[in-house]
């Protein structure tokens, strides 16, 4: 692929959201450029770049947020997606910078559903394991992580909103959102989700030569957000639910 | 104060799958119409592949009129309703044909006469208790022509299996005659189906790839199938997945005799002091309007033509539009398309660029395809292996049972087997019955102050029985492709809501059962007619969209043919 065709929207967006430094890091081109690896097995399973993307700093321009929302958010998503010997996960995929901007955004409702249920978290770590999240070990923060999921948490006093489970659902969905969905949206930095999945990547169309190679593990991944093509609309990707959109007719 | 329009000959109450065709055999006809759609234009710009905004956010259909008037549901009469926050309808000119699936079946020439073909081949015993089905008041073969033109007209792409008595294997051998083969060839299939059809046919089966709305190659001024993976709740970006606006409208709007109107809510029908409507009301924004015409041709969905006749009451109509048989919200069901079956594989399927249009069928267990003598239910179901992966439903796809749901086992888990998975998609012989039915919900309403629907609907024994069978028969199936892990949701229970909602205003020859006479126009008034699946009486195992198509224009044709004495008045 053309490095021009590389200069994208995603791109962009990662710089605005893991800054200068950290994006130079960990965009693909730095990585795998013209390595033309096959689809399978996928790029995420070599060490030295998962050791890449952990050594990235990260600073942060949070949008809704507080950065010690952030800081638990982080920890939690580090759990559940954790950069490892199988490359990195959903930190370094950047899914909390594509939550920071979504609770501004389509997600505004449930913004302060963050904010009462992260404290929350933080008094049931405080009471049942010690210290708040952020500093429990990886072993204290798992088991606390599966108290929300199994809804154990819930009738701890902590003041979860709504069941500890849901919570965790909310919280889990917005991660996968992060890591799995289009870097346009601020997350899957360097499309770290879609190459763990193996996911040959967004294209216009598919012939059936390409399904062939597909089927054969020769497919080349295609590293490019939807809105990378000219032809589609962008202001739609961004309405919220309750503004209505306007369409020209 | 409504401002009263000048008259029209026909205005139709939306623009999509249905009343999106009915414009066009009109207006051949030298007819003037107005079409009243709540949604706008949407184009190929508004069709990124972007399963965040498509999927996960359910665009377009969150930011829809629909949204407003999500009806509330309950199991049973003495059940709790409850009300979500989503439509499954969109709104937009082509509707929901703009990001649905487009599998264009007909439906089989049994589920015209259920009542007398079971009857005949195992005694009226075998009907279920508590169902008002009825026979349809005609058969297979009166549709068949209408098929035909819709098949031609819009673009199915498919293979046929029985062209005037001519079984071929390679088609659905079960189908109804057909005259001809369908204009284009079927969707591609990939090394999956072509395991699955093997599979299947070592089973003794008759595998056939599935009828399509989508063009398996240019198809007049349309393109082929560009195979992206974004088709299921996305719209075309290169135009090959067939709808009215793409087809019927355009072509209605060339002679001149269309006129279209976007952001249009209609909120009322109007009768005369015989019954007779004479036109709708609607309203844009905050101003209402009054168009009168000679015909009104009612072509929301299912839940709005239901709701749009209950809340039109009058002197003449005290308890709802053409409702005075009690009839209107009767004989509604939806298709049985839960009680899932997935499968997990020991190698990739390749599902990412595909659609849920293409796949593989089987009809062997489809309506009366087989033997139902030592069985406990009548009709089946038609199995569907389709392809459609993205991303995130990919990564929140089960483990089924072999990685926990997160965390660096998880990660394993799902590197290896996010393409490894497999669901099928199996719908069900659906019957009415007595005890569900459609209202007014006496408590919710919309924001202009009118009632929502209420939905009383329930699976009975019949369908899960139905359910129960053919999961074991996917099970085997998924079995024979070499699964390696198998899991099965559950039989059902309340039905929700459903884009496969059918009667509450049910055609047939008896007004003491039906809202719409054998053409589609209103018993208690005849210049109404009412399309949709709201008029269909069974629904076969089948989608039911090119069945409303074909529907729609021999009503048409019927209006066209009788304008006289029909609008006359």
């Amino acid at each position: 692929m053309a490095e021009d065709q590389r200069r994208t929207i995603s791109r962009r967006d990662l710089l605005k959201g893991v800054g200068a430094a950290g994006a130079a890091a960990i965009l693909p081109g730095k990585v795998d450029e013209g390595s033309a690896q096959p689809a399978s097995p996928g790029a995420g399973t070599d060490p030295g770049r998962a050791r890449s993307f952990a050594e990235v700093p990260r600073p942060r321009r949070l949008e809704n947020l507080t950065a010690d929302e952030a800081d638990t958010l982080e920890a939690i998503m580090a759990r559940l997606i954790p950069a490892d010997d199988l490359g990195p996960g959903a930190v370094e995929a950047g899914a909390l910078n594509y939550l920071d901007r979504a609770l501004g955004g389509f997600l505004a409702g449930e913004r302060e559903e963050y904010g009462l249920n992260l404290a929350a978290l933080d008094r049931y770590c405080l009471s049942s394991r010690g210290a708040p999240f952020v500093e429990l070990s990886t072993t204290d923060q798992d088991s606390v992580l599966i108290d929300l999921e199994g809804g154990s948490a819930t009738g701890s006093g902590a003041g979860f909103t709504g069941s500890s489970a849901s919570f965790f659902a909310m919280v889990k969905g917005h991660t996968w959102q992060g890591m799995f969905g289009d870097p346009y949206y601020g997350g899957n930095a360097g499309f770290i989700g879609w190459d763990l999945l193996r996911y040959p990547g967004v294209r216009l169309g598919v012939s059936a030569a390409d399904q062939q190679r597909l089927e054969a593990g020769e497919l080349l991944p295609e590293r490019r957000s939807a809105y990378d093509s000219e032809m589609f609309e962008k202001a739609t990707a961004m309405q919220r639910a309750q503004g209505g959109v306007e369409h020209g007719d | 104060m409504a401002t009263r329009l000048p008259g029209t000959d026909v205005v139709v109450v939306g623009l999509g799958a249905a009343g999106g065709v009915a414009v066009l055999p009109l207006v051949d006809a030298g007819i003037e119409v107005i079409g009243l759609e709540a949604g706008t234009w949407l184009t190929r710009r508004d069709f990124a592949p972007d399963e965040i905004r498509n999927n996960v956010r359910d665009w377009p259909m969150a930011v829809q009129k629909a949204n407003l008037e999500v009806p509330t549901t309950r199991a049973t009469p003495d059940s709790p309703s409850f009300r979500g926050s989503s439509h499954p309808m969109m709104n937009a000119v082509g509707g929901t044909t703009l990001h649905y699936w487009a599998q264009a079946w007909r439906l089989n020439p049994w589920d015209f006469k259920v009542v007398s073909e079971t009857t005949r081949r195992y005694g009226s015993s075998r009907l279920p208790a508590g169902t008002t089905v009825e026979d349809w008041p005609f058969d297979y073969d009166e549709l068949e022509p209408y098929y035909d033109r819709i098949e031609y007209e819009i673009g199915v792409s498919g293979q046929a299996g029985n062209v005037a008595g001519n079984v071929d294997e390679r088609g659905n051998r079960f189908e109804g005659l057909r005259a001809r083969e369908y204009p284009m060839p079927p969707l591609r299939w990939t090394g999956f189906h072509e395991r699955m059809a093997d599979a299947a046919r070592d089973l003794g089966w008759h595998p056939f790839p599935g009828p399509a709305l989508i063009n398996s190659q240019a198809y007049g001024d349309r393109a082929g199938c560009v195979y992206h993976g974004f088709c299921n709740s996305g719209g075309c970006h290169v135009d090959a997945k067939a709808g009215p606006h793409t087809t019927t409208i355009p072509r209605a709007l060339e002679t001149g005799r269309l006129t279209v109107i976007t952001r249009a809510h209609v909120i009322g029908i109007d009768a005369d002091r015989s019954g007779r409507a004479t036109g709708v009301r609607y309203v844009v924004g905050s101003e209402e309007f009054i168009q009168p015409a000679q015909v009104v041709l009612l072509a929301s969905y299912t839940y709005e033509n239901v709701r749009l006749l209950r809340l039109a009451s009058s002197h003449v109509y005290p308890n709802g539009f053409a409702n005075n048989g009690g009839q209107v919200g009767r004989h509604y069901f939806s298709h049985h398309q839960g009680a899932p079956v997935s499968a997990l594989f020991p190698f990739d399927i390749s599902a990412w660029y595909g659609l849920p249009a293409q796949g593989v069928a089987v009809d062997d267990f489809a309506d009366d395809n087989f033997d139902h003598s030592s069985l406990d239910f009548i009709g089946g179901g038609n199995l569907w292996a389709m392809s459609d992966r993205r991303p995130i439903s990919a990564a929140n796809g089960s483990t089924f049972g072999r990685a926990p749901s997160w965390g660096s086992e998880w990660k394993r888990y799902i590197h290896e087997n996010a393409d490894r998975s497999h669901g099928s998609y199996i719908q069900k012989t659906t019957l009415p019955y007595e005890t569900n039915y459609l209202d007014l919900d006496p408590v919710e309403r919309d924001p202009l102050g009118f009632p929502v629907l209420r939905v009383t609907a329930q699976y009975k024994q019949n369908e899960l029985a139905i359910a129960d069978f053919m999961q074991d028969r996917m099970e085997e199936w998924y079995r024979a492709t070499g699964a390696t892990e198998v899991s099965r949701g559950g039989l059902g229970n309340a039905m929700g809501l459903s884009t496969h909602a059918f009667g509450g205003t049910r055609m047939g020859d008896d007004p003491s059962a039906n809202v719409v006479d054998r053409w589609g126009f209103a018993h208690e008034a005849p210049n109404l007619g009412i399309l949709g699946a709201s008029v269909m009486g069974t629904s076969g195992a089948h989608n039911p969209t090119l069945t409303v198509q074909a529907l729609t224009w021999r009503t048409a044709e019927h209006l066209v043919k009788n304008w006289s004495s029909i609008a006359g008045g």
